[in-house]
């Protein structure tokens, strides 16, 4: 059996349903304890992999809805610290998997080695690394595997075959595909790039592949999941906790609909 | 003159510059920046390439540009000799025109129509505006709403230029949010859009083709000053932002043991106050935009907001070629206070007749103490990279120079 929480977790909810959904929420937003609720309330509505996000001063590759939730968790005073405390309660709280999404400079400051360590220690399950490439990750691929976590890349519709392979390669867990090119957001069309994209991934990698950016209902859950292993949901969930928990788990509901295998 | 534009610079042609550089953005961006990389290569050593841009730094730009030695100036530091490159007298004001057209032409060559640019005083904004019009291309500017605000001259020029300015909103509102919202923009257009980056700084190709294409103001300062006094400078001195001026003046000399290299960083309060733009005097090692440098930031690895008066040099990060400059010694980065800044400002406009950028004026102020410490019969060569109309307000404000009487609403 695989070593990867994720690879594990996503071959169990294979089981009994369509493929797993990732449900992403920042730490710390709209504040640390109503993010930690939160990220149980997912737990508890469907969700099977939790990806916490660190809020960070300069999210390049986020959209408007995500950049005004971390803006708000770090005015409310957000601090590293803070990400291993969430993962802690939320791990303890419920069986969820737990990654956090981070971009590199917050690891590279803490200490890669000493990042990975605590992040194990507090039950994490690893990290997206969303400006990290495969070549300069040396550093963090010997520290994850160090303490046994997982890592997740990029594959990009731009990506040539060569550099897919090296993102399948480095990832553990799974590899998060790029459903289209652009930042974070919710959007009607899911790209058709997405399709083809996993398919040239399935020809270099047997591994998990989780397509994330745009995916906002049910219904794209639903055909994502036809062609892909898991479908990754952010800014849809970030901008129905901003009405509140009743309201993230109704969106939550929806969403794991298409997780139903039809 | 002869075109020493495409010889290998000492320091490499990246991606790395020791343990800085790389490419730490995000995987959708990676092709776009392999094509620009793998063009650049082919295209900085195509002879066609390397006339075309010398007929247009000639026709266009007006280059080369002089070398003025400032001898009233010059008095007021310690007595030495010093020379100023003129690149305030470029065409558009600054030595953001000798990157930007030559990323244009690259831009042709890959065959995209549009292009945008993050710009802090709004000098590389305006170039790339330029260079759009020029060459019938597409042209978004973002800006920081608070440069927008404080360099509202040069919105109106790349307004008047046909570009559209984007003012951000995000985060504090200035250079590193303006970078921010491009590279987003970038990544959402990579296949039509060309991101023309203003500085030595970004990922891979960028610190690299930035300097091949700034270098031509050490390159021809090298020789000018040589015929001017038959020897090589004792120091040469400019202002770091994000690098590009600096690493143009610079690269000429790194090869040259005795010619000391002097980078003013923007002091703002004080590189001891939380006030500060001195990313090299007060950062510490880390990630920013897409590069390993020295990066103004928290303990958490948040970045620091900076702080300066000049708007091009108020960045909480810095080129990676001037971090591997500043680890190896081979190159002294020092801050420079707002207030010094806009005293040397003064006194070359007092002394001199020339009113330099808020930005160069921190070379300046630089280069006052430099003098004293060197000592009269040194040589010492200074870039001039912009000219200060676009700061009459901040100037005027600073100094209170307007009759309120005379102000019109
Ligand atoms: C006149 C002038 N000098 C210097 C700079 C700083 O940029 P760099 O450090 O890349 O030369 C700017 C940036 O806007 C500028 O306009």
């Amino acid at each position: 059996m695989s070593t990867s929480v994720l690879e594990r977790r996503f071959a169990s909810v294979k089981a009994t349903r369509a493929g797993t959904l990732v449900g992403y929420l920042p730490i710390g937003y709209p504040d640390l304890a109503t993010s930690i609720e939160a990220a149980i309330t997912l737990t508890q509505h469907g969700v099977d992999v939790l990806e916490l996000g660190l809020p960070y001063s300069d999210p390049v590759i986020d959209g408007p809805t995500i950049q005004a939730a971390t803006t708000i968790a770090l005015e409310q005073g957000f601090r590293l610290k803070h990400a291993f405390e969430a993962v802690r309660e939320i791990s303890r709280a419920s069986d969820a998997a737990v990654l956090c999404m981070t971009y590199y400079n917050p690891v590279l400051s803490y200490g890669v080695e000493r990042f990975a360590t605590d992040l194990a220690a507090a039950g994490g399950a690893g990290l997206i690394t969303p400006d990290l490439v495969p070549e300069e990750a040396g550093e963090w691929i010997a520290a994850s595997d160090a303490a046994g976590l997982d890592r997740v890349f990029l594959a990009a519709p731009t990506s040539p075959d060569e550099r897919l392979r090296a993102a399948a390669e480095a990832s553990r867990g799974f590899t998060y595909v790029v459903s289209t090119m652009g930042i974070t957001g919710a959007r009607s069309d899911v790209d058709s790039a997405a399709r083809s994209l996993v398919g040239r991934l399935r020809a270099v990698t047997d591994r998990p592949l989780a397509v994330g950016i745009g995916i906002s209902t049910g219904a794209q859950v639903a055909e994502v999941l036809t062609y892909a292993d898991g479908a990754i949901v952010g800014s849809r969930l970030v901008t129905a906790l901003g009405e509140g928990l009743a309201s993230l788990a109704d969106v939550a509901d929806g969403l794991a609909e298409g997780t139903r295998r039809p | 003159m002869t075109d020493t534009s495409v010889a290998p610079s000492p320091s490499g042609p990246g991606p790395y510059f020791g343990a800085y550089g790389g490419r730490w953005v995000p995987e959708p961006l990676i092709a776009a920046l392999d094509e620009l990389a793998t063009a650049w290569a082919e295209l900085k050593v195509d002879p066609g390439f390397r006339s075309e841009l010398a007929a247009l730094h000639r026709d266009y730009t007006g280059r080369p540009s002089p070398l003025t030695e400032v001898p009233r100036f010059a008095a007021h530091a310690g007595g030495a000799r010093v020379f100023l490159k003129r690149e305030d007298l470029n065409h558009t004001g600054s030595h953001k025109i000798n990157n930007v057209l030559g990323q244009a032409l690259l831009t042709r060559k890959i065959g995209k129509q549009r292009v945008i640019a993050e710009t802090g005083a709004g000098q590389h904004g305006v170039a790339t505006a330029t260079a759009a019009a020029l060459f019938g291309l597409d042209c978004t500017i973002y800006m920081g709403e608070v440069d927008t605000e404080r360099q509202a001259l040069n919105v109106a020029r790349m307004r008047l230029l046909g570009a559209e300015v984007v003012p951000v909103t995000s985060g504090s509102r200035t250079l590193k949010d303006a970078i921010n919202e491009a590279m987003r923009d970038w990544v959402t257009n990579v296949a039509t859009t060309t991101y023309i980056f203003g500085t030595a700084a970004g990922p891979h190709p960028f610190p690299a083709m930035v300097r091949d294409l700034q270098r031509i103001i050490g390159d021809e300062a090298r020789a000018q000053l040589l015929e001017r006094t038959g020897a090589l400078p004792d120091a040469v001195a400019a202002c770091v932002g994000g690098g590009s001026n600096a690493i143009g003046i610079f690269t000429a000399f790194l090869a040259d043991p005795g010619v000391a290299l002097y980078g003013f960083e923007a002091g703002g309060d004080g590189a001891d106050t939380p006030r500060t733009a001195a990313t090299i005097s007060v950062g510490r090692p880390g990630v920013l935009h897409g590069a390993r440098s020295y990066v103004l930031q928290d303990e958490d690895g948040q970045t620091v907001e900076s702080h300066s008066v000049s708007a091009g040099l108020d960045y909480p990060g810095v080129g990676p070629e001037h971090a591997f400059l500043a680890d190896s010694g081979r190159a002294t980065y020092r801050a420079v206070t707002d207030a010094a800044a806009m005293d040397a400002l003064r006194l070359l406009s007092r002394t001199e007749g020339i009113i330099p950028a808020i930005e160069s004026a921190h070379a300046l102020a630089g280069v006052l103490e430099l003098g004293k410490e060197l000592g009269s019969g040194a040589t010492i060569l200074v870039n001039l990279s912009g000219r200060g109309d676009k700061d009459t307000t901040t100037v005027a404000r600073w100094f209170d120079l307007v009759d309120r009487d005379a102000v019109q609403e």
